[in-house]
């Protein structure tokens, strides 16, 4: 190590550390310096990021828009009213996309920010609080998510799948479900030590939601039994509202609208207030 | 008790810039800290030096304002860490235990990002940023992802960003466990630095050197209490004597003496694998033994360090 073989210097010439030299901040500051700190981390990797934001949706349209869709518009366009299939299916899988990266953004940085690098320990040690902490944590995966949701929604416009104008209105539906879904995930997360709890919310949550939410068939197609789970998880809230915006069809069903809406708010902000607390209980130990 | 109790032994007239009474903190059942009272003033180096579970970092913790006091009264620069917290934050710097760095981003950004934590400008942040660099000796690696850094690296990195906001009283959590001889002596050179600029520093360690070296008072800590308190001269001519002689015997030796030692220096401890007999002279000591006719295998004779102190006071050994 020559470092340490090299004589050792006069230490720059840093002022007296004795007086208060730190500008007082508001809160809004803490959360701000928090989120900063996710774009400087997603600064190293966001070509790749970028790149795999178009090429998913790319590759969706392609194979379930066209290739399935071939088939399924001989029989079934009805069911769909009356439109294309990848016109049917585009803002649901926009949803869904952006709803499967929000969880990921709920999993794996917040297990590292706890127990990996703990980030979240280190911010800690400075004037930011656990409630700023974790603002900054969930206003990066909406803006992850946002970005998301509107590359796909340029893929749709370029593929010629959108119903109508409202389609650019399924980019913020999905934020929210995302976040429906990113907020308790990460509120879960700070009681976990290790990724054991993640394969299952993958394996019995995630995946199956993402199958059976209405998204690539309608949910009358389930057996009436079970049709009652997708009311329960925020997912098929937010695939129905954003289908019935980019298709125009909202007016057909204006309560169940506003109620999606309200489910999908609640799940968020139930979320949100979660986060706090459990972000307060795990560091302020 | 109220903030007007007469400060134990604070070597100047100015306010503490961390008083504690009755500090207390409990999880659940389990006390880890049991109502300790200690004063830092400014520009003072203050020590815990204790073994692992004594309790220092749990203190060390609620005087970072991120573990809430049990019970008892803290008071750091004259704030109240329940109540301002984020304001007394804003002027500490810590030097956690763990490295709590983050890996994947370059050395330079990790000082700048905990600058705008702190309310800097990014200018500003940048700036510092340099100026901590070169006095963490770390200029050429400013571009270098952390991961790859040595350990010692690492820690001067994690000394450079508590240094970022100037703080007031830097907080230093085990500081060189772990880190190998040379990387420790690079390290305690800076943070003399740091003391002789006026930077107060509180650290909690389970090496005696390190204790000697860098604390001007230091507190002996022992199952969550605080066993003694002031410079580590005054706790080794209180607690032991000026000199030590260590007797090794050869194996199985040591459990067949009874009585052959008796008079032999002031006072006796017998350690598994040695006998560590105190006196003003060890060499007189040394050359009795041998007189009597004992035959350690070793012979060895030195000054009596903060070891010697602990030893006394809680009749175990720092490092188990």
């Amino acid at each position: 190590m020559a470092m340490l073989d090299a004589p050792i210097g006069d230490g720059g010439s840093l002022a007296p550390l004795t007086g208060p030299s730190v500008p007082r901040q508001s809160a809004w500051d803490a959360a701000k310096a928090a989120y900063e700190h996710m774009w400087l981390l997603y600064r190293r990797t966001w070509r790749g990021s970028i790149f795999g934001m178009f090429a998913q949706p790319v590759l969706f349209l392609v194979a379930m828009g066209i290739g399935l869709g071939a088939y399924v518009n001989q029989s079934a366009s009805a069911a769909l009213g009356g439109v294309p299939y990848i016109v049917w299916l585009a803002p649901a899988l926009l949803v869904s996309t952006v709803m499967q990266g929000a969880a990921f953004e709920g999993t794996f940085p917040v297990l590292g920010g706890f127990r990996w690098t703990k980030r979240y320990h280190a911010m800690y040690a400075t004037p930011l609080t656990p409630d700023s902490i974790a603002f900054g944590q969930i206003a990066w995966t909406a803006t992850r998510s946002t970005l998301v949701g509107a590359i796909f929604c340029l893929v749709i416009i370029a593929f010629g799948a959108a119903g109508s104008p409202g389609i650019v209105l399924a980019v913020p539906v999905g934020t929210l479900t995302g976040l429906a879904f990113a907020a308790p995930i990460a509120a879960f997360m700070t009681t976990q030590r290790d990724t054991t709890a993640f394969n299952s919310i993958w394996r019995f949550g995630i995946t199956p939601l993402f199958l059976f939410s209405g998204t690539f068939f309608p949910i009358s197609q389930l057996p009436e039994a079970i049709r009652w789970i997708a009311w329960l998880f925020p997912l098929w809230h937010g695939v129905d509202l954003a289908r019935a915006l980019s298709l125009g069809t909202v007016g057909e069903e204006p309560v169940v609208m506003l109620l999606h809406l309200v489910i999908l708010v609640a799940f968020a902000v139930t979320g949100i207030v979660a986060m706090f607390v459990m972000y307060r209980r795990e560091l302020a130990k | 008790m109220g903030y007007d109790a007469p400060p134990m032994s604070t070597p100047s007239d100015t306010l503490p810039l961390i008083h504690a009474r009755g500090l207390t903190k409990r999880f659940g059942e389990f006390t880890a800290v049991d109502a300790i009272d200690f004063d830092v003033a400014p520009g003072e180096s203050f020590g815990f030096l204790g073994p692992n579970g004594a309790g220092k970092t749990s203190t060390m913790r609620m005087v970072a304002c991120v573990s809430p006091v049990t019970a008892g009264t803290l008071r750091i620069l004259d704030l109240d860490p329940n109540a301002d917290g984020p304001r007394i934050r804003g002027r500490l710097g810590v030097v956690p235990q763990q490295d709590t760095l983050d890996t994947e981003l370059s050395v330079k950004d990790n000082l700048v990002i905990y600058g705008r934590y702190f309310g800097l400008s990014r200018a500003e942040a940048a700036r510092r940023g340099d100026e901590l660099l070169e006095f963490a000796q770390l200029t050429e690696r400013a571009n270098d992802k952390v991961e790859p850094l040595s350990g010692g690296m690492k820690r001067r990195l994690t000394i450079a960003r508590a240094l970022i906001n100037e703080p007031s009283i830097l907080l230093l959590d085990e500081p060189t466990t772990g880190l190998d001889p040379q990387a420790r002596h690079l390290l305690w050179e800076r943070l003399y630095r740091l003391k002789q600029r006026g930077v107060t520093l509180v650290l909690t360690t389970h090496y005696m050197d390190e204790a000697e070296q860098l604390c001007d008072r230091l507190v002996v800590m022992d199952k969550a209490r605080i066993v003694a308190e002031g410079s580590p001269r005054e706790l080794i001519e209180r607690y032991s004597s000026r000199e030590v002689t260590e007797l090794r015997f050869p194996v199985g030796v040591q459990e067949t003496l009874n009585g052959e030692l008796e008079g032999l220096g002031d006072r006796i401890e017998h350690l598994p694998d040695r006998v560590l007999v105190y006196s003003d002279d060890g060499e007189a000591v040394a050359a009795a033994a041998h007189q009597r006719g004992l035959e350690p295998e070793t012979v060895l004779v030195r000054r009596s360090s903060l070891e010697d102190v602990f030893l006394r006071l809680t009749g175990r050994s720092l490092v188990d």
